[in-house]
């Protein structure tokens, strides 16, 4: 009989790593069960131009059902498997079936961390992860006039700029003293804030969610300091978890994420994960890291498609990472974790376009550019390069970045 | 449909029909070509699904908008007939296009 490959999750990292397999010269059969009930789509669309309506499912699908089936690949849309038995290697899945695999793929990303509030159930609270999701809040929208989107992250920030444009009341609760402080440093959060302020956003900030209320559908929400605002759609943007339930199941080891090594393989040789569901090592950092990017979806689904096949391809890159809101494009090149300088090229104070440095003790270790591109490719390029550059060239704008950086890398 | 030919750093050619509307890079991703990483699936963020045109079609392709220029002049080897494939939408004039992809997209 045919080897087979099962890969569980059709998300990002799926949808790499099928083909992947093929180049790598795998020869036995591969099968892909995921949940939802589409092909593998583009999840950043969700919160920006497909929100917006600007783009249509058949738009955001990575490749269409067919494409899969044209190269070999099967694709069961609608399937979830319940349970991985390491002994007889079967998958078993939800349409009762139980299949046999000689190699495992776990692509099973990541889940929208629910809040325990009273009154989430109610009709017109959502979260903002899976296509379903996104239909639903669209569903809504005819009937809506206040939206109350509780966390001022990355998601919480594109859809409050997407429902400002189309043309809603639109206000944003953060629990935090700014919006995006896990992840950018103050100049960058209060250039976010200036530009919301600007188009009409209102963002409160220090604001923790006590309950939401409402007869069937929600009017308000209330907040610890005693405010409460009016609100017919709540969108919830508090995070997500790693879907770790079925590798915990199967007796893997699990740690704030399937813990792989830098081959992307688990504590079972014949097991590999990709994607957000994975804690894995990055030796550019010198550290284990949970990542929740495209980019780190499909390139480790590179390193576990090699691995499958018995090629050793460590998967060490340095993270990134954009946004869009309004006319901004955020490009982040780096992780900018630790560092102990910012450094501003450009002026955030008044005009939507500039650089935020990370140094730590005067080595580079991110960007955040604001409408940069050039500043940001080649953001990765010093990284990639290790180059040393001074504050005082990353400040000056009549400096040529492209000649700190050595002629053709890569 | 229009086709579009895909020749790979190391010289392995594929000629995809790709339909109007979709782009250079959609074409690449539905058939597996792998020289093309697409990062970011089309949003213009990623330069990971850099080509370079073929000479005869550079004008028929017209010219990237200020973003996409500024992302491929830091590109690893960037040339005159350099675009982002997601950039270049098919259409029926295109039929016959020759793109080329880079060795690396790093
Ligand atoms: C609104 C939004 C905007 C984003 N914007 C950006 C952005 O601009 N840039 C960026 O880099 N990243 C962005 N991200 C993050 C990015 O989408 C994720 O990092 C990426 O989707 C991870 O891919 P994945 O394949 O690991 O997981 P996912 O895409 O989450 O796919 C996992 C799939 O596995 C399925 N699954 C789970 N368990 C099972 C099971 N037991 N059986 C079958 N199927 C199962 C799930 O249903 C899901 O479909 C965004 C995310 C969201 C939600
Ligand atoms: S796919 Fe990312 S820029 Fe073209």
């Amino acid at each position: 009989m045919q080897n087979r490959c099962i890969i569980i999750g059709a998300g990002h990292a799926a949808a790499q790593l099928a083909p992947s397999l093929k180049q790598e010269g795998w020869q036995g059969s591969i099968v892909v069960v995921g949940a939802e009930a589409q092909p593998p789509y583009h999840r950043p669309p969700l919160s920006k131009t497909f929100l917006a309506g600007t783009k249509t499912i058949d738009q955001i699908l990575i490749r269409p059902q067919a494409a899969y089936e044209k190269h070999g690949i099967e694709l069961k849309p609608g399937v979830r498997a319940t349970g991985i038995d390491r002994q007889t290697k079967t998958v078993q899945l939800d349409n009762g079936a139980a299949l046999g695999y000689d190699k495992l793929a776990l692509c099973t990303g990541s889940q929208a961390r629910r809040l325990p509030l009273p009154g989430a159930d109610l009709a017109g609270v959502h979260y903002l992860r899976t296509l379903a999701d996104v239909e639903a809040i669209k569903a809504n929208l005819a009937d809506t006039r206040q939206v109350v989107i509780i966390g001022g992250g990355y998601i919480g920030l594109e859809t409050a700029a997407v429902l400002r444009t189309l043309g809603l009341e639109v206000r944003v609760l953060e629990m935090m003293d700014r919006v995006l402080q896990r992840v950018t440093a103050a100049p960058v959060s209060a250039f976010y804030t200036r530009v919301h302020t600007e188009q009409g956003v209102t963002i409160e900030t220090a604001k923790a969610v006590t309950a939401l209320a409402g007869k069937q559908r929600v009017a308000a929400v209330h907040c610890e300091d005693g405010s409460h605002y009016a609100a017919d759609l709540v969108i919830i943007g508090a995070g997500i978890l790693p879907d770790v339930e079925l590798a915990q199941a199967a007796g893997l080891q699990v740690d704030n994420g399937i813990v792989v090594d830098e081959y992307a393989l688990t504590s079972d040789e014949d097991i590999v994960a990709a994607g957000d569901c994975t804690n894995h090592p990055n030796r550019l950092l010198d550290r284990r890291l949970r990542l929740e990017s495209v980019p780190n979806a499909t390139e480790q689904a590179k390193t576990a498609a090699a691995t499958l096949c018995g090629k050793r391809k460590p998967y060490a890159s340095h993270p990134w990472f954009w946004s869009d809101q309004y006319d901004m494009k955020l490009q982040i090149a780096g992780l900018n974790q630790g560092y102990d300088d910012v450094v501003l090229r450009g002026d955030p104070q008044n005009s939507r376009s500039f650089v935020a440095w990370y140094l730590k003790a005067g080595k580079l270790l991110a960007a955040d550019c604001i409408n940069r591109p050039k500043e940001f490719m080649l953001a990765k390029q010093m990284l990639a390069q290790g180059t040393r550059a001074t504050s005082a060239d990353l400040a000056d704008e009549t400096v040529d970045l492209k000649a700190l950086v050595g002629e053709h890398p890569g | 449909m229009p086709q579009i030919i895909y020749i790979e750093a190391n010289g392995a050619e594929h000629e995809i029909d790709v339909p109007a509307g979709n782009s250079v890079m959609q074409g690449a991703i539905d058939n597996m070509i792998d020289g093309i990483l697409a990062e970011c699936g089309g949003a213009c963020a990623c330069a990971t699904c850099h080509c370079y045109v073929d000479a005869d079609w550079v004008e028929k392709v017209g010219p990237p908008s200020d973003i996409e220029k500024e992302m491929l002049e830091a590109t690893p080897q960037p040339q005159e007939n350099s675009r982002l494939s997601c950039q270049i939408q098919v259409t029926d004039e295109l039929d016959g296009l020759i793109v080329r992809l880079p060795e690396s997209q790093y």
